[in-house]
């Protein structure tokens, strides 16, 4: 598509763009900026989630259970505060780094890089959900802690931590999965012969890697407030 | 290239932001092992997740590339969750005040 008159910079810029005909976001595939917006929408979902707890926290009179001293571990003798918490926020972080470098070899048409590094994250974040299966089982299994109360102080603590962690974790669950199919497609090469789309028809091209990337960054983003206003307050 | 509308930057930049995203996380950790209280600790912790979610955004999700009209659509609105934190505030402290009163034997 051409655009007939040249795109402005700056404020005038967001004003011509969006007093424009057809289309606001110009330069910007519509799955991305759809992408986008679902991301916004999903945004104030989990600011729901995480503003509710801050209420409910500030609101209970019986103490709230330590975060640090409920999800430490004992390695080799020693008492670490967090650990597993931090493990898994570096696999998150690594998996993030390895997705943008996909996005760009994608770009490259870089075939095989793309499909390794894309791989490397869903493996990554599959790693990911497994420390929270195991984390969850930790919880539920050895410290008795039930949506509905603990024995360690508040009994909102549950219900918070399995409803935020869990919502979460569904997240990246099915970013793995996405991330899966994306590498089978990229792999057998659908996106440098532009084949149309098994359930859209659509022109497959590498810019679904970058909205695959936009939403799997998301998942990481939300991670690190969850790591800071549930674990590390 | 198929899409001229795609981002293409030098790699440089993403492995800097990475390491970058590492050691803040570092830091971050590093509140809690080191057990800051108070208002420094709160300090730290709300300063190294914006600059984590700053860089995410800005860089790993192309947000400084894309044109002003997508990123006020996008960065904007969150902006309205701070009065959403500034209710629940109020909403906290107030059924904590009268939690206090009821439940907490103050007659």
């Amino acid at each position: 598509m051409t655009e007939s008159a040249p795109l402005l910079d700056g404020t005038p810029g967001v004003i011509a763009d969006w007093s424009s005909d057809q289309r606001a976001f110009k330069k910007t595939p519509w799955g991305k900026a759809m992408m986008w917006i679902f991301l916004l929408s999903d945004t104030f979902i989990f600011s729901c989630f995480l503003i509710s707890y801050g209420t409910v926290r500030m609101s209970t009179t019986i103490p709230w259970p330590n975060p640090s001293e409920v999800f430490a571990l004992t390695m080799f003798g020693h008492h670490v505060p967090l650990l597993l918490i931090a493990i898994m926020t570096f696999v998150l972080i690594t998996s993030s780094g390895t997705m943008a470098l996909a996005v760009n070899f994608g770009y490259r048409k870089d075939r095989m890089t793309c499909f390794w590094l894309l791989l490397a994250t869903a493996i990554l974040g599959a790693t990911f959900v497994g420390m929270q299966a195991f984390e969850w089982t930790k919880l539920i299994v050895d410290e008795g802690v039930r949506p509905w109360g603990n024995p360690m102080g508040a009994p909102q603590f549950g219900a918070i931590f399995f409803m935020v962690t869990g919502f979460h974790g569904t997240h990246v669950s099915f970013g793995v999965l996405f991330l899966f199919i994306m590498a089978v497609k990229v792999y057998r090469g659908k996106m440098d012969r532009e084949e149309p789309g098994f359930m859209t028809g659509r022109k497959q091209d590498y810019g679904m890697i970058e909205v695959m990337g936009l939403y799997w960054h998301f998942v990481d983003l939300v991670w690190v407030f969850i790591f800071a206003v549930f674990y590390l307050w | 290239m198929a899409s001229t509308e795609g981002q293409q930057h030098p790699l440089g930049i993403y492995f800097k932001i990475w390491i970058l995203l590492f050691i803040l996380s570092g830091f971050s950790y590093a509140v809690d092992y080191y057990q800051f209280e108070g208002y420094l600790r709160w300090f730290l912790i709300i300063v190294f997740m914006m600059l984590k979610a700053g860089l995410i955004v800005a860089v790993f999700m192309h947000m400084i590339w894309e044109r002003l009209a997508l990123v006020y659509a996008i960065i904007v609105p969150p902006l309205l969750l701070l009065v959403f934190v500034g209710i629940g505030t109020l909403e906290g402290d107030y059924t904590f005040l009268t939690r206090e009163i009821f439940f907490g034997g103050a007659e």
